[in-house]
């Protein structure tokens, strides 16, 4: 991962370099230096990497996120972002009931796929009742079902140089004169892979209400809620994101959010 | 190391016949400054990420189809135009100006913390993450090299464990503190200590502990942490509460410093030496009052 390459050393020189130069400019300064792509800005999320390399480190890649029983589902899943996309493609297929949504897997695997919800849901699924952790603050317990993303990753076969996987959603969250901005979001291929990374289906028994994502949403349990994207078409494989969107990982990232989300 | 130079007089001694000693290692000194730094933005940029949800909840989640809210700033529309809120445990104060509702006299905007406590002042979740979690790693590092200086030069256990007699000299200490009267000499008074060590011992690494229950990830690596402290949401309460409590840790410090001599007590913490009073038979001179 090159973007996170940074010896504890240089983090910690580039570290008292910088608190200096905090400590010479004033609050304003401090605002004005923290745009997306400043130098302050750059220097400081070197701490996301550094956070990202220690709890991958202590985590490991298979760790499970805390499973709730039954008695801690107390309300309905709290929807957050977009909650009914307004979209005419998506609005077509809610209509028809998601009967000609496919779901794509495309870009660096050897086989790409395009699946009906019934060969996703044929697949064999899991269960978990975990606890979501918005970026916000607030958490819900629910207890979600879905094809572990594994075995779709393991079906389309991914292609060595591929690092990340990207998904793609049909949710315009915003827009803009340049035009829409469709909510799309990347994982690394640990977290892709991890045991309780699900590509979720249903929601607390009943099939995924479309303010929580119908048809198809992620889980990555051991990350915020910005990294779950809702109303998934299509899973891209890719080795970089530096030339999509803002460059950053996701549609947040591009809004200044760190790229792991997993603190 | 530095404790050679304790009993050293400075050469020069003022005419009341006090003393300059080496007092604070330069370990203490760059420490001390460095959690001053790094608290400073670590609260307003911890205020600024608290905006994003201002309540706090006591358990694993949070209600939202039941009540488990004991803290909640907001704004709301009343007979006389929007107001802000402050309710605590059922308890609702009107905090218009500061929490809920600030701003510029024509341009306030509902917000919990007003913009002049916050990183970015202007409403900014993202970058408050960024700046938060650079001085966590800044914050976490600095108590590291503490511990382990503090450990091998002495200071912690020559100047912060406490001892049987520190017991004994807390009501008298207690009594001092009230009448501002200070005592300037090498040790710490049991106040000190007590505020100091709970800081260092308690506060901070519960900071730590309790930021680090509401990763999602170190919630895999650690789950028996949110089950000791009750759950995530319970320890972003106490994280918050621990917070409150390091503000009030930095009030008093500043009142104490103050009145107790700032001159000389922030030389200490900047160069290390530390003027102290002249022997007990001088004891009447060493009275101050702020």
């Amino acid at each position: 991962m090159a973007k996170f390459q940074i010896s504890r050393r240089k983090f910690l020189t580039a570290g008292s370099l910088g608190l200096s130069g905090i400590a010479l400019s004033g609050c304003d300064a401090f605002d004005s230096g923290l745009g997306i792509g400043g130098g302050l800005r750059s220097f400081l999320e070197n701490a996301n990497g550094l956070t990202y390399r220690a709890q991958r480190l202590l985590a490991g890649r298979d760790a499970l996120a805390p499973e709730f029983t039954e008695a801690d589902i107390r309300q309905p899943q709290r929807p957050n972002g977009v909650t009914a996309p307004d979209d005419d493609t998506y609005k077509g297929l809610l209509a028809n009931n998601f009967a000609d949504w496919r779901l794509e897997v495309t870009g660096l695997v050897e086989k790409p796929l395009s699946l009906t919800r019934e060969q996703l849901q044929n697949m064999p699924s899991r269960t978990q009742i975990t606890r979501h952790d918005c970026v916000e603050g607030w958490s819900c317990i629910a207890k979600w079902t879905g094809t572990p993303l594994s075995l779709v990753l393991d079906q389309a076969m991914v292609k060595p140089q591929a690092r990340y996987v990207m998904f793609h959603c049909l949710d315009t969250i915003e827009q803009s004169l340049s035009g829409n901005i469709k909510y799309y979001g990347t994982i690394d291929l640990i977290d892709a892979r991890h045991p309780q990374t699900i590509l979720a289906y249903g929601l607390n028994g009943k099939p995924l209400p479309v303010e929580n994502g119908a048809p198809l949403r992620v889980r990555v349990e051991r990350q915020l809620g910005y990294k779950m994207p809702k109303y998934l078409y299509k899973i891209e494989l890719v080795d970089s994101f530096a030339t999509i969107g803002g460059g950053r990982g996701g549609y947040w990232e591009d809004n200044g959010y760190d790229w792991y989300g997993g603190i | 190391m530095d404790a050679v130079a304790n009993n050293q007089s400075a050469p020069k001694a003022d005419a009341k016949d006090t003393t300059l000693i080496y007092r604070q290692s330069r370990w203490t000194r760059l420490t001390h400054w460095l959690w001053a730094f790094s608290l400073f933005f670590m609260l307003l940029s911890g205020l600024q990420i608290f905006n994003a949800r201002p309540q706090l909840y006591l358990g694993k989640q949070s209600g939202f189809e039941f009540n488990n809210t004991i803290l909640e700033i907001g704004a709301e529309n009343t007979a006389n135009g929007p107001r802000g809120f402050t309710a605590i445990l059922g308890h609702r104060f009107d905090t218009t100006g500061v929490l809920g509702w600030s701003g510029p006299p024509g341009q306030e905007t509902p917000r919990a913390f007003p913009a002049w406590a916050t990183i970015p002042s202007y409403y900014d979740l993202g970058t408050a993450r960024v700046v938060h979690f650079f001085f966590a790693w800044i914050l976490t590092a600095t108590l590291l090299v503490w511990l382990i200086a503090g450990l091998i030069n002495g200071h912690i256990r020559r100047d912060l464990a406490p001892r049987v007699s520190d017991l004994r000299k807390l009501p008298k200490d207690i009594v001092d503190h009230a009448k501002l009267k200070f005592h300037h000499t090498r040790e710490y008074n049991t106040l000190q200590k007590m505020a100091y060590g709970g800081v260092l011992f308690v506060a901070l690494p519960l900071m730590i502990v309790t930021g680090l229950a509401m990763s999602p990830s170190m919630d895999s690596v650690l789950p028996w942490l949110n089950e000791i402290l009750g759950g995530r949401q319970t320890a972003r309460t106490i994280h918050f509460t621990v917070m409150v409590l390091l503000v009030l840790f930095f009030v008093i410090h500043i009142l104490m410093i103050l009145a107790a001599g700032p001159i000389n007590e922030l030389r200490s913490i900047i160069t290390g030496w530390y003027r102290t009073d002249p022997p007990a038979k001088h004891d009447q001179s060493t009275e101050r009052s702020a």
